[in-house]
């Protein structure tokens, strides 16, 4: 697994504030992840590896709960968001296929991003763009009745 | 305790408020088959496998996570139920290896014999399949997790019994996986290799790492010297894997089997025990009388010593510098016993037969080598012994009983009782005492430090000077120990830890299933096997008297610092991150 950039020292130094005001407190892990999310990013291994040894919950713990909740990343934001829609009309228009491709082209999963930090993949429910299926969005642009052989032309626009 | 009435089947049944409906039932006499629930571990409801049908109830509901009531009606096993339960396997199977035959859980997994009872012929769903590649970074344990049902059994004891925590969840819905964080390899996770999750798993997803074939091999090299020592706890278990009832001593006709599969040597890790008792014995004594550290605490179960390294290891320096009695088997074997035969010791092929999984990391620590070559070259557990006479076609009941070869398969009654919790205390008492007083010990039995209790506290008068010393088993009840010794250091003198419950005897490298009733009985067989000995005092085994005038000089001298005492590391927890 690739490594993300490190964080800022003066972004880290308030991580362990954040982590340090749980202190001792194992009841207080989801709150302190969802704070570090908010305020980092993401959650990265050495600030998760802080959190279990402040609050005294296992690593292991930490990590269930983190990977259990899609609101908590492991890797910063791609540069480009891509927001692919599974709402009904997309769906049967053939949004799975979408993701199909995005998982073997470029080893994308929903909430992942690729490990060289370019695409982040968000599925979405309804861009309102019911007709125009499938449907994605990346970053502000949207794309309509994008076919599976299409992406890789479509997404190399993005740098 | 208030007691409800309620209807089983049609049976009234009695039971105390509290319990669940699957306790009631099984002390009635009436099976519900289960898989996830592990008993006073492991009762989540989770794998549906248990459900009953409860009059007035909406939907089926899992016995094992549902209390008793007064007045309840209970159906365990009408149409309905039998539906749900073959369902629910038939879609565990669908995402499960059908491989069975090949398995290393042939025989003893509880989802095949699930399968078997539940009646199931064809599985009718098909979907995504898990698949993966197994984990064999550790050499104490594979994990497949393909063969995996999410039942968490492993999950509880890491957790609930050893306190350790090296797998649980991660990801969630069909991603969900047991393992370790940022799903890490074993081996660089805090797993201590104790192996009770691969007691406790009821299929083949943890199993423990088989290296019958590098003995095989050693055995068919005719340049090997091929030289076998058991463990303890080996000659009370290794019956069962041949359908003997647990407590079974089956210590001659395992000495013959090991001579069957070709052993150019079988000898005893009892006579090293015994050893072990001298120096640690000594060590204890010398630390007692010169200010050394205390309290003193015993280092034979490598997944304790692992332990210690990774979550106290700022407590290092109050570990008996002893080396294992397998290791100090090895070194001896390698040096003394080769001079003393006269073979070049890397011809020397040492094996050992132990109840443990960690002894396999054990004897692959790099300083394990003092003789210039590994102490030991192979670890195998009793079931894989087991597995190996099947192999051979040896009838194991039908053996004779046979003796150990001289010299190093000489031993007392301590040695023996090292396989039970407790029993190195009170091997290493039975010495001490003679040694520190010089007079001899009126009654050998110490029943203080017997049995099952977690912790067990005793003081012991050694001619007016009173040594406390307390026992412990499972790393849960260890870790309570060290922690009260923070507190109070000098709350003891001598500590016993046994990584695993019941000590060795409940070894994750034994016979499966291996529950606390398993273990007492094993326990009583092994101070029955101390009882029937003709010598019980460590000190008085001839042979080891022998040994430190013909090689070692005397207790704790430098040859025996050399050969038979390490060092420990502390090892920082993902310290790779």
């Amino acid at each position: 697994m690739a490594q993300a950039a490190a964080l800022s020292p003066a972004l880290r130094e308030e991580a362990s504030e954040i982590i340090g005001s749980y202190r001792g407190q194992p009841s207080g892990l989801i709150q302190v992840l969802s704070r570090l999310q908010e305020k980092l990013g993401y959650l990265p291994r050495d600030v998760l590896k802080e959190v279990a040894d402040t609050l005294g919950v296992s690593l292991t713990e930490v990590y269930g709960v983190v990977t259990f909740y899609a609101l908590f990343t492991l890797k910063p934001r791609g540069r480009h968001t891509i927001n692919l829609c599974k709402g009904t009309a997309c769906y049967v228009r053939g949004a799975a296929q979408l993701i199909e491709r995005l998982k073997k082209d470029y080893g994308l999963k929903p909430g992942d991003t690729t490990d060289d930090g370019r695409y982040t993949l968000e599925v979405i429910r309804c861009l309102g763009a019911c007709g125009l299926g499938p449907a994605i969005m990346i970053d502000k642009d949207v794309h309509a009745r994008v076919k599976p052989e299409k992406l890789g032309e479509i997404l190399s626009r993005y740098e | 305790m208030a007691k409800v009435t309620l209807t089983i089947d049609g049976r009234k049944v009695e039971a105390e408020r509290g319990m669940t409906v699957l306790e009631a039932a099984r002390l009635a006499g009436i099976n519900i088959p289960t898989l996830c629930y592990l008993e006073n571990l492991n009762a989540i409801g989770a794998c549906r496998v248990c459900v009953v049908e409860v009059k007035g109830a909406k939907a089926l509901q899992a016995s094992c996570v549902l209390p008793v009531a007064e007045g309840m009606e209970v159906w365990t096993n009408s149409r309905a139920v039998r539906a749900s339960r073959r369902t629910t396997v038939e879609l565990l199977l669908s995402d499960h290896p059908t491989e069975c035959t090949t398995c290393i859980r042939n025989g003893t997994c509880e989802l095949q014999a699930l399968a078997e009872s539940l009646g199931i012929r064809r599985v009718r769903f098909e979907g995504e399949k898990h698949g993966g590649v197994p984990d064999e970074s550790s050499p104490s344990i594979v994990r497949d997790n393909a063969k995996c049902v999410l039942c968490r059994r492993c999950v509880a004891v890491c957790e609930k019994v050893q306190s350790v925590k090296a797998i649980g969840p991660q990801e969630r819905g069909f991603e969900t996986a047991i393992a370790p964080p940022f799903e890490l390899p074993l081996a660089d996770s805090v797993c201590v290799n104790c192996g009770q999750c691969t007691l406790v798993c009821p299929t083949g997803a943890l199993h423990e790492h088989d290296d019958s074939e590098l003995v095989w091999a050693a055995l068919a090299d005719p340049g090997k010297h091929v030289v076998v020592q058991t463990a303890p706890a080996t000659r009370v278990t290794v019956g069962e894997m041949f359908g003997m009832p647990p407590g079974s001593v089956v210590t001659g006709k395992m000495v013959a089997a090991l001579r069957r599969l070709g052993f150019d040597r079988v000898f005893d890790t009892d006579f090293t025990a015994d050893l072990t008792i001298i120096e640690e014995g000594y060590e204890l004594v010398h630390r007692l009388q010169e200010g050394g550290v205390l309290p003193m605490i015993t280092s034979c179960s490598p997944g304790w010593i692992k332990f210690i390294e990774t979550f106290f290891p700022d407590m290092l320096p109050n570990l008996s510098t002893c080396k294992s009695p397998q290791q100090m088997f090895g070194a001896l074997a390698k040096t003394y016993y080769a001079r003393k035969v006269g073979i070049d010791p890397a011809d020397i092929f040492v094996v050992s037969i132990m109840p443990c999984t960690a002894k396999k990391f054990e004897a692959r620590r790099p300083e394990m080598t003092d003789s210039g070559y590994p102490d030991i070259d192979a670890v195998l557990t009793t079931r894989e012994l087991g597995r190996m006479l099947k192999e051979a076609g040896v009838v194991f009941d039908a053996l004779p009983e046979e003796p150990y070869d001289d010299p190093l398969g000489v031993s007392t009654g301590a040695g023996a009782i090292f396989g039970a919790t407790g029993g190195v205390m009170e091997a290493a008492l039975r010495t001490a005492y003679e040694v520190v007083t010089g007079k001899t010990l009126p009654a050998l039995d110490f029943q203080s430090v017997r049995g099952m209790e977690g912790i067990k506290e005793a003081t012991v008068n050694l001619d007016g000077t009173e040594l406390r010393v307390v026992v412990a088993h499972t790393l849960g009840n260890a870790r309570k120990v060290l922690e009260a010794v923070r507190v109070d250091p000098g709350r003891y003198h001598f500590i016993e830890i046994m990584a695993c419950p019941g000590g060795c005897i409940g070894g994750g490298g034994q016979p499966i299933p291996t529950t606390d009733e398993i273990r007492k009985k094993r326990i009583e067989a092994i101070y029955r096997v101390d009882r029937d000995m003709p010598l019980r005092k460590s000190h008085d085994n001839p042979v080891i008297k022998v040994l430190y005038q013909e090689f070692l000089g005397e207790p704790n001298s430098h040859k025996a610092h050399e050969l038979l005492h390490t060092h420990y590391q502390p090892r920082y927890q993902y310290a790779q991150l």
